[in-house]
This record gives structure tokens, C-alpha cells and sequence, in this order.
């Protein structure tokens, strides 16, 4: 089955958001408040690793598994939506803990009360859907 | 074993993060957790209401079942690779929470204070959830993406509007921790 692949990609992820204790809204208050240095250290790591694999991918043109050149799409150009939306969605990161990564890992640990932030979040996507076009991108 | 039940370190974490997007590039995918949300909308029946929601969502579907999967990871970490030890922040951090009301900072994943269902099921607590969801609903599809797709996929691909993204992520995430937390809880 073609799926299960994509199902053990996320059962690892979650896996490592727990165990990196990523996923824990205690987590990203000390990171805003830089008291430590374990979230930076987590994105930090993740990032230098990610640019020069993402580099090797580049140079050595690396196939995926079926068969075609690995592409990753860059990010359309543009200022404001992504510092207008980026503040926007920092205020809702440090208010609820967490990102959309971690807010359905949570309800597997059993916090049932994340499905009303992800509802939330979901009618946050719909509105944006909605009034898009008048916003400044 | 025991490395695996206790905590594990960010220099640990941090490349098995890499490894799930280069897996998924492997795949033929992008690592955009937030997209998702979009995918809901249309399923829903969103493309009634804009343009926006109207797109083969079918195409997405492997990306909701890398959900499927991460709620079952969730469910594995805790329930069985874990030794229930407390999470070990700076004792800063466990002075301001307390501060600010926060007691036992750190004994679970999430304080009670925000999550239990004695804190949601007041006013107060559900607008907390209700605004911050919707906060990270908006600003992610707004930026275009969230820490997946800008922090880590955005940054590894040097975009710099992802870099624009993150400090956006900053800004507001410094606004909220420093300003607004404060407001909400005192003590």
C-alpha cells in the first residue's frame, strides 16, 4: 500500500516532537524568553543539516524514488504576507504552544483539548481563503 | 533503551527532523504541516466560499495520513517510550511561569493551567484556545507556511522569504511570550 510510508514518516515525527519535547508549550515560552538553548538547538541543527543536504541534492542532481530529479519548490517572492503572517501566526505559537506539527501530535498524547485549537486553526485558514484577495501580500 | 525512554537531546532531535524532510523529498513531497489545514477547508466544502479552496485536494491526501500517522506517534512516545521524567527547563523559566500563576512547570508536556478542561470550559480558557488556533490558522496560510515549511524546509532551500517568515515568527512569538502572556496570567 502506497500510504504506509507516509504513515511511518508521521508516526517518526511525532515520535521525535515528544521525545525532543518540542511539542511542549513549556518549551517555546523559554525559547521566546531565551532561557535556553534546546529549541534553538533543535532548529538549528535541523537547519545547517537541512541546507547541506539540501545542497548535495542540488549538485548532484539526486533522483527521487520514482525516478524523477528531487525539485524543491521555492517560495513565491513577496515581503509583506510573509512578515504580516509570520507575526500572526508567532502571536498564536506562544499563546497555544504550538505550531500545526505539534497540535495534532498532542491530541495523539491525549490532550483532547488541542481539537478545539486545530478547529480554531482550521477556521483560520477559512477565513484567510476568504478575505485573501483584500489583503496586502 | 534508556536513551530512548529518557528526553532526547537537540543534537539528537534536531537531524532526525532533517531526515523526515529528506524523506519526504525523497518521496517525491514537500514537509508543510500547515497545509493541511487547507486540505480540511476544501474537503469541507470551503471552494463554495473562494477560489482558494478549490484545488484538487485529493492530490494532498498523503499529507493527511502523514497526520494519521503523526497522532499515532504521539500516542507511541508517550504511552511507550517514555520514563515520565519532567521536562528539564531553566529554573528562569520555572521562576517567571510561576510568576505569572504557572505551578509545576515542566511535570507535563502541557500546563494544566491552559489545557485541563477546568481552564478550557470557562470563558476565559476557551478563548484562549479559540484565538490562539485561530491566530496559527490565519498567520501560517497568510506566511504561506509554518516552522515546517518556512523554519526548516524554507531556511535548508535558503528562501529568503522564509527567513522573512521566521522573523515575522519572532516578532509576534517575542509580542505574546513577553506582553500579551502577562496580561492574561498574573498571579
Amino acid at each position: 500500500m502506497n500510504f504506509i510510508k507516509y504513515l511511518l514518516v508521521g508516526m517518526f515525527f511525532g515520535i521525535v516532537l515528544v521525545k525532543s519535547e518540542a511539542v511542549s508549550w513549556y518549551r517555546i515560552f523559554e525559547m521566546f524568553k531565551f532561557q535556553s538553548f534546546h529549541m534553538y538547538g533543535i532548529i538549528g541543527s535541523a537547519v545547517l543539516l537541512g541546507i547541506l543536504a539540501v545542497a548535495f541534492i542540488k549538485r548532484t542532481g539526486l533522483k527521487s524514488f520514482t525516478g524523477q530529479t528531487i525539485n524543491i519548490a521555492p517560495k513565491e517572492r513577496g515581503f509583506t504576507r510573509y512578515l504580516l503572517g509570520g507575526s500572526i501566526f508567532g502571536l498564536g505559537w506562544a499563546l497555544a504552544g504550538a505550531c500545526p506539527g505539534p497540535m495534532y501530535i498532542l491530541v495523539g498524547t491525549g490532550v483532547f483539548s488541542m481539537l478545539i485549537v486545530i478547529a480554531a486553526a482550521i477556521l483560520g485558514t477559512f477565513v484567510y481563503g476568504v478575505i485573501k484577495d483584500k489583503l496586502p501580500h | 533503551m534508556e536513551y530512548i525512554l529518557q528526553p532526547w537531546p537537540w543534537y539528537v532531535s534536531g537531524p532526525l527532523i532533517t531526515s523526515i524532510m529528506l524523506l519526504l523529498f525523497y518521496f517525491g513531497k514537500s514537509f508543510g504541516m500547515s497545509s493541511n489545514l487547507r486540505t480540511l477547508c476544501s474537503m469541507g466544502g470551503a471552494g463554495k466560499y473562494s477560489d482558494f479552496f478549490r484545488y484538487d485536494w485529493k492530490s494532498q491526501r498523503w499529507n493527511l495520513v502523514v497526520v494519521i500517522g503523526a497522532i499515532t506517534g504521539g500516542f507511541i512516545a508517550v504511552y511507550l517510550l517514555s520514563d515520565g521524567s519532567a521536562i528539564a527547563l531553566s529554573p528562569n523559566t520555572i521562576d517567571d511561569l510561576n510568576a505569572l500563576g504557572f505551578n509545576g512547570a515542566g511535570e507535563t508536556l502541557l500546563p494544566p493551567e491552559i489545557f485541563s478542561w477546568d481552564s478550557v470550559l470557562t470563558f476565559k480558557g476557551l478563548a484562549i484556545l479559540i484565538i490562539a488556533g485561530f491566530l496559527v490558522g490565519f498567520g501560517t496560510r497568510y506566511a504561506g507556511g509554518c516552522t515546517s515549511g518556512h523554519a526548516i524546509s524554507g531556511l535548508s532551500n535558503l528562501q529568503k522569504p522564509s527567513l522573512v517568515a521566521v522573523i515575522g515568527f519572532f516578532i509576534g512569538g517575542l509580542i505574546m511570550t513577553h506582553f500579551i502572556l502577562p496580561l492574561i496570567f498574573s498571579a
